[in-house]
């Protein structure tokens, strides 16, 4: 079992849990995601890592809550035990010293983007980071993320935040500003991490987006998370999460995240990033 | 026992759930003996002096000697014979391939009557647990060695079982969250229901063995950092990797690998959903790929699930599937459609992605191939498709590469499959066994078991003798 430390909503439908989960906290690299049950008869849920604390075990997850399984993912309470947290699971983010970068998150992926921010900073990168959402109200994290970055763009797509737009304008914002990333990194829901591939492919260089496909056990041993890349079958679980998004065959990925969801479901935790809240 | 004059060959039937009522429910398909049927069953036997059964059974169970004792009634003593040689009765006794083991070779066979070794094993292991005394075995003084089992199939659990009761600290380290391997995420319910594995589980915790779920190996702590804290390791993790078959529209929706499918039957419960949170499409005729055990159990549960028309899809004849002779009966009884003689060669989708139909080719047999069958070759302009929402792939698995992966001092053959010596289960790592369908590629529960008994031995050797 699983200390619950601290669960909080930070933004209307976007929570950050805090398990202790030791084992997982001391080996966890910038990218990997652990599996979570909420309770015995509970779906495992991939989940993106978003910061942890080697020496107490404490380990952050950013979610969203979207349906039954998350749904009671937000009911915990500190002093609450889970019975699944585990990982860490799929290869870390492929990191270096590529001079600048750009980093852009959206949703969960602003959380899940974090590690691999601040371990780029710490190499010596450029960072350039975009925080995407709908409305200014939906960005959180940005004093943990300001330390480690040179700039610190919000987009919001009514204007409430920053610069008005969507993904399409994070290529123009790079222009305009004379940036030229040599990688750029892209978390967050499907619809984002989609746009931005193929906005972002003109830089001609590496978009790398954690994908994020429907899962089971994490280990390779189902199939169920089966993506193209580059034609090739791959298991996202373990020759991922992390791929280049200019490779990706989006057209079939949508489809199959798509399996369990119905419709309304799927664009609510899509494209909606932030279903307001009751 | 026989009177030693006349053969008795009129071998006991189980009973079993009629096909009508069992293809709509996930209860076990077969009954089990009563103690009359089995005292009856027990006394065919001859008690050979050479019995030849034992020579049929991987872990070479004193055969004669438990079917005795329930000839005689003596129910505790039989079992107590069974666990000697096999920790696992009440699952061996259901899911051991006997017809090609221990009942291939009994000399009644020759009459086409053999003793039914496997029912009678099941009988034992069902009385035991009913008594609920299941006797726990005096376990040697402490040694103060620590082992850990990576893995915990039946290979895995034989170790654990083995190397507690001679004094070890022994600790299973399991990736999922439930423990028994493909006993509790493949096989299904209606043939091996999953409180007979959890009983098992339970009952190498009673001895002590500490069982640590949701720990994966080479990724939650590698297999180095894992001889640093025990002074032996095992592993025991299976083949779990599954194959596709490489045409064209294979990740359309509604298409599954059979470990995917039987998973979220299965250790997701989606058997009883809504009853569980796992979301289980409802399909109405479904395709299984393949022709063994895995796709018999596909597509009885996906019968079971409610569709209306499930077929086996395999590419050579009835003579040539690998599955059980009783498997391919019972899902012929329960009213799976075999298609045989049938390739796919792709699957066909709509706008939104769902599998709509496969297509397919006609076949024929033609010379003996490699593997000692007649190879099918297509018939040519056969093509033809037939309907389909769903499409369960069971055409086989490989060794997970996720430990071999990871520690590269670990010799490994071409197919991923770890090398070890066959008579110690060494690897070509100090201190590291290994055993079971991770070094075989995907077998038999007996074959981890026996495995693991094998490792086992050696692996108390060396921590007591340091070699
Ligand atoms: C590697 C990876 C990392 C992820 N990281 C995060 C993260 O950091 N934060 C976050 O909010 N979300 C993340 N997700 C997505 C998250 O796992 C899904 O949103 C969640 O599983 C949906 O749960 P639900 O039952 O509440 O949703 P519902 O919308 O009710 O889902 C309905 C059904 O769809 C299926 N389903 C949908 N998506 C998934 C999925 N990805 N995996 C398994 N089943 C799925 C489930 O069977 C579920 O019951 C990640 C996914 C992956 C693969
Ligand atoms: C659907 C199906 C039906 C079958 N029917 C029969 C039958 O009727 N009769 C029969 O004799 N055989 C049958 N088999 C085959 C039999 O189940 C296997 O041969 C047997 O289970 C192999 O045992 P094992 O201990 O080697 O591995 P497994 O049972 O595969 O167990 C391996 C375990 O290791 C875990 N693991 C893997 N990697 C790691 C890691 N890195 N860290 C921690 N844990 C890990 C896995 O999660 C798993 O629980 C069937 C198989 C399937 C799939
Ligand atoms: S373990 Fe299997 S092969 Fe051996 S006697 Fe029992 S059923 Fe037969
Ligand atoms: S070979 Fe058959 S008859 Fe002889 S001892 Fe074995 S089970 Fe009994
Ligand atoms: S989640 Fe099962 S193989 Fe990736």
């Amino acid at each position: 079992m699983f200390d619950v430390l601290e669960r909080k909503m930070i933004v209307p439908n976007l929570h950050q849990l805090t398990v202790l989960a030791p084992d997982v906290a001391k080996v966890i690299e910038p990218g990997q995601f652990v599996i979570v049950r909420a309770d015995g008869n509970g779906e495992r849920l991939p989940l993106s890592v978003a910061d942890w604390d080697r020496a107490s075990g404490a380990l952050t997850v950013i979610f969203m809550e979207v349906g039954a399984s998350t749904g009671r993912l937000a009911a915990l309470m500190p002093g609450d035990r889970i019975p699944t947290v585990v990982g860490p699971l799929g290869r870390p983010t492929a990191l270096d010293r590529f001079g600048t970068v750009a980093c852009i998150g959206g949703c969960y992926g602003i959380g899940s983007l974090f590690p691999a921010i601040r371990a780029l900073h710490e190499k010596g990168n450029r960072v350039i980071a975009f925080m995407e959402a709908r409305s200014g109200y939906l960005h959180y994290w940005q004093e943990r993320l300001a330390p480690y970055c040179q700039r610190l763009f919000l987009i919001t797509r009514d204007g409430s935040a920053g610069i008005k737009g969507h993904a399409g304008r994070i290529a123009d914002v790079l222009r305009e500003e004379a940036i030229v990333p040599q990688r750029i990194f892209v978390n967050g829901c499907t619809f984002l991490i989609y746009k931005a591939s193929i906005e972002l492919a003109r830089f001609d260089v590496p978009v790398i987006v954690s994908l994020n496909p429907i899962m089971i056990d994490g280990t390779g041993m189902c199939g169920v998370c089966r993506v193209t890349v580059d034609g090739k079958t791959r298991f996202a679980c373990v020759d991922g999460p992390d791929f280049d998004g200019r490779q990706v065959d989006w057209a079939e990925l949508l489809k199959r995240r798509k399996q369990y969801v119905d419709e309304e479901a799927f664009l609510v935790h899509d494209s909606g990033c932030g279903r307001r809240h009751p | 026992m026989s009177d030693g004059k006349t053969l008795d060959l009129e071998r006991q039937e189980m009973p079993k759930q009629p096909a009508h009522v069992r293809r709509s429910n996930f209860e076990e398909v077969a009954l089990g003996y009563s103690t009359e049927l089995a005292a009856r069953e027990a006394r065919r036997c001859l008690r050979c002096k050479k019995p030849f059964c034992v020579s049929g059974c991987p872990v070479e169970i004193d055969i004669p000697g438990f079917v005795g004792k329930i000839a005689q009634g003596e129910f505790a003593a039989a079992i107590r014979i069974l666990k000697e040689k096999n920790c696992l009765p009440a699952i061996c006794g259901r899911v051991c391939p006997q017809e090609e083991q221990c009942e291939k070779s009994c000399i009644l066979n020759k009459k086409g009557a053999p003793v039914a070794i496997g029912r009678l094993e099941r009988f034992a292991a069902e009385w035991e647990a009913v008594q609920d005394r299941i006797e726990i075995p005096a376990a040697a003084a402490p040694t103060g060695k620590r082992v850990a089992v990576v893995g915990s199939g039946p290979a895995g659990i034989t170790v654990a079982g083995d190397l507690i009761l001679l004094g070890h600290d022994v600790t299973v380290f399991e990736a999922l969250h439930e423990a028994g391997g493909v006993l509790t995420y493949g096989i299904p319910e209606f043939r091996l229901p999953k409180a007979v594995v959890r009983r098992e589980i339970r009952y190498i915790q009673s001895l002590g063995v500490k069982v640590i779920p949701n720990y994966v190996v080479g990724k939650t702590c590698s297999l180095d950092q894992l001889l640093e804290r025990f002074d032996a390791v095992f592993i025991g993790t299976g083949a779990g990797l599954p194959w596709f078959m490489n045409i064209p529209g294979e990740n359309l929706n509604g298409v599954y690998s059979a470990n995917e499918y039987l998973t979220r039957m299965n250790l997701m419960g989606g058997y009883r959903f809504p009853g569980s949170n796992t979301p289980v499409k409802a399909h109405r005729r479904v395709a299984v790929i393949g022709g063994g055990n895995v796709a018999m159990d596909c597509a009885r549960t996906a019968l079971r699930r409610g569709a209306e028309e499930v077929s086996i899809v395999y590419r050579r004849s009835r003579d040539e599937l690998p599955a059980r002779l009783e498997e391919v009966e019972n899902a012929e009884e329960e009213g799976i459609v075999f298609r045989l003689l049938t390739l796919p060669l792709r699957l066909l989708g709509d706008e939104s992605g769902w599998l709509r139909e496969i297509e397919c080719q006609q076949m024929e047999l033609g010379e003996v191939d490699a593997s000692g069958r007649r190879k099918p070759v297509p018939v040519s302009g056969s093509e033809f498709r037939i309907p389909m929402d769903a499409c369960i792939v069971a055409i086989g698995n490989s060794p997970n590469p996720l430990i071999p992966g990871t520690s590269p001092d670990l010799a490994c053959s071409s197919k991923g499959t770890i090398t070890i010596d066959e008579v110690t289960g060494r690897t070509s790592k100090e201190r590291v066994w290994a055993g079971g369908d991770i070094v075989t590629g995907a077998a038999t529960v007996i074959l981890a078991m026996g495995a693991g008994r094998i490792a086992a031995r050696s692996m108390h050797e060396f921590l007591m003798q340091g070699r």
